[in-house]
């Protein structure tokens, strides 16, 4: 016994020394990661304050020495994408017209599945919502030709509608996930008690279960914000040129100009379609958190 | 009599209920797929055709360089970004949790380019990575002429680039969990382990990780699904290129579903993605049903 533990003492002994060196090689490493994640941050928001003249210098990370909001004005209300130059603001209010019903839609439909499916379990369910899952796996390129054939005999192929028809699609899996699993983890009791007071099928739901999801309603309105805002094929195929999204007018400006590159311009205009996602990001914090492992389909 | 026409009722309002459910996973998922899989056996190029020329377009595609490229570059990036991030994030996140100061902050740091989109995450890192102005640039200005850092120019280090911007933007999301996951596990284990006189890294391989194991599954599979799509990050940072040297399977098939109108072609390369899906997830899900199914009977 004293055997097997002599070598802890003497660990113990030693310990002291030894944890400021590795404690301090434990804090260079984070700092270091640290670096290596906040540098792009950074090189964008320097780039943006930078005249292109400064630019051209080629010093990547230096502070700007004559900083100038020139270039978030131009990136906002100039920025050209082909014919047309009334900078990124038009993506954004495209975004934001997308988010809005794609948030709410998808969430009470999700809501209305978990809920149906959790306390009512009408026959066959359980099948249907296996293959919902697996769905989740088909990748996007599958879908996209067959959903696009439907939806223009639907005529919403290149419309507002469409875009958030095929939003509801998409995120169908995650958020009935979601809903499922909160309401599996509520007492069945209170479920019959409900009935048994009377309680309809729609009544329930939007007096009852209704209020008691809010959490799991914010979880799921950061996963769609953020998964709508960000997401770029969805929208480059199917909103048409109308309602193009934030992120393919920027990925337009930035990719497909000719002439002279305006740096400074392009990694404004990256940083204003990231403000949305990442303001959603600093306020929720480990809300944020909840929601990815919730959506990792551990059902 | 009530008793009876009870059930009828019920089952009737929640299937109503689950009507838009029902139709995506028919039209949507299922139909969708077996649609792709029909286009795929036919000739058709801009329109959709009837004819049925059996696998002809499979061996086409299988024939096809830029094809094969697009899958080996996808190979490529799905085994890197999926070991560093694994890798880099459990690192992170067990150092993290030797009760460091400022954590939150780190984890904040850590974590916020998950938060971005994968263009703007593309384009911050094709600005990052211009020879002529970012990184390269940066050594050379210092006195380092000769360096060279131009992986986003080189056809054969491309793919390299786009990993670098996808290990940036995910590795923070493994960080979260796998501290999450760290931080569930019980302090007598760590006591036992101290008392019997493992190493603390020892302790972390071989006892912890493990007790982890599900956590890695949920992280594999997140990671795994974000790999399989990879095509916005390629699309805003080098398009592709140059030429084709960092085309993905996606890519493809939008090129030759929009640009090349070959419809036939593009879903055959599609349902091939679906099988390669299926292939690796299928086993995991297996896996997990069954961990699930002894977790729940023990």
């Amino acid at each position: 016994m004293s055997a097997v533990l002599a070598p802890v003492r003497r660990a113990a002994l030693v310990r002291p020394h030894r944890i400021d060196v590795s404690r301090a090689g434990l804090y260079l490493f984070l700092a270091l990661a640290a670096l290596f994640f906040l540098a792009p941050l950074y090189v964008m928001v320097i780039t943006s304050l930078k005249p292109m003249d400064e630019i051209r210098l080629g010093h990547l990370f230096a502070w700007p020495q004559l900083p100038t909001t020139d270039a978030w004005r131009a990136a906002w209300s100039q920025a050209c994408t082909g014919v047309s130059c009334e900078g990124v603001r038009v993506g954004f209010w495209n975004s934001v017209a997308i988010v809005v019903p794609s948030t709410i839609l998808p969430i009470l439909i999700g809501a209305l599945n978990g809920y149906a499916l959790s306390f009512w379990r009408p026959r066959g369910a359980e099948v249907l919502f296996a293959v919902l899952m697996l769905g989740a796996f088909i990748p996007v390129q599958v879908m996209i030709y067959p959903l696009v054939k439907v939806l223009a005999a639907l005529g919403l192929f290149g419309s507002l509608p469409g875009i958030v028809a095929i939003h509801v699609i998409f995120s169908m899996p995650v958020m009935t996930l979601l809903f499922r699993n909160h309401y599996a983890a509520i007492p069945q009791e209170l479920f019959k008690a409900a009935r048994i007071d009377g309680g309809g099928f729609w009544r329930i739901f939007l007096q009852l279960m209704l209020p008691m999801s809010t959490p799991i309603i914010v979880v799921a309105a950061i996963m769609q914000v953020t998964g709508v805002w960000n997401d770029y094929i969805l929208g480059l195929v199917f909103a048409g040129n109308d309602n193009l999204p934030m992120t393919v007018q920027l990925n337009n400006v930035i990719n497909t100009t000719t002439g002279e590159r305006l740096y400074n311009v392009n990694m404004a205009a990256t940083i204003l379609t990231s403000l949305v996602p990442l303001g959603v990001y600093f306020v929720s914090g480990r809300w944020f958190v909840r929601g990815i492992a919730a959506g990792a389909l551990k059902g | 009599m009530t008793a009876l026409r009870r059930p009828a009722r019920r089952a009737w309002m929640s299937w109503a209920a689950l009507l838009p459910m029902a139709a995506t996973v028919l039209v949507a998922y299922l139909g969708t797929v077996l649609w792709s899989l029909r286009v795929s056996l036919s000739s058709a190029r801009t329109f959709p055709k009837d004819d049925f020329v059996g696998l002809a377009q499979y061996e086409r595609l299988f024939d096809n360089e830029r094809w094969l490229h697009a899958l080996q570059n996808l190979a490529l990036y799905g085994v890197l970004v999926i070991a560093a991030c694994m890798l880099i994030g459990f690192v992170l996140a067990v150092f993290i949790d030797q009760k460091v100061r400022g954590e939150g902050l780190l984890r904040t740091v850590f974590l916020y380019p998950y938060a971005m989109s994968f263009v703007a995450t593309g384009l911050v890192w094709q600005w990052m990575l211009n020879p002529g102005s970012g990184l390269q640039q940066v050594v050379r200005s210092l006195g380092f002429e000769d360096f060279s850092f131009d992986w986003i120019i080189d056809p054969d280090k491309v793919i390299f680039a786009v990993v670098l911007a996808g290990v940036w933007q995910a590795a923070g999301l493994v960080m979260a969990l796998m501290l999450a996951g760290l931080r569930g596990i019980d302090d007598e284990i760590w006591m036992a382990a101290r008392i019997d006189g493992i190493p603390a890294w020892r302790t972390y391989v071989s006892i912890v990780l493990p007790m982890l194991a599900p956590t890695v599954a949920t992280v594999f599979v997140l990671l795994f699904t974000g790999v399989v799509k990879v095509f916005d990050v390629v699309v805003a940072m080098t398009q592709g290129g140059p030429g084709t040297a960092s085309d993905v399977p996606a890519k493809f098939i939008m090129d030759h579903l929009f640009g090349r109108a070959n419809i036939a072609l593009a879903s055959a390369g599609s349902i091939v993605l679906l099988l390669t899906v299926l292939a690796l997830a299928t086993p995991l899900l297996y896996l997990r049903s069954r961990h699930r199914a002894a977790g729940a009977r023990s």
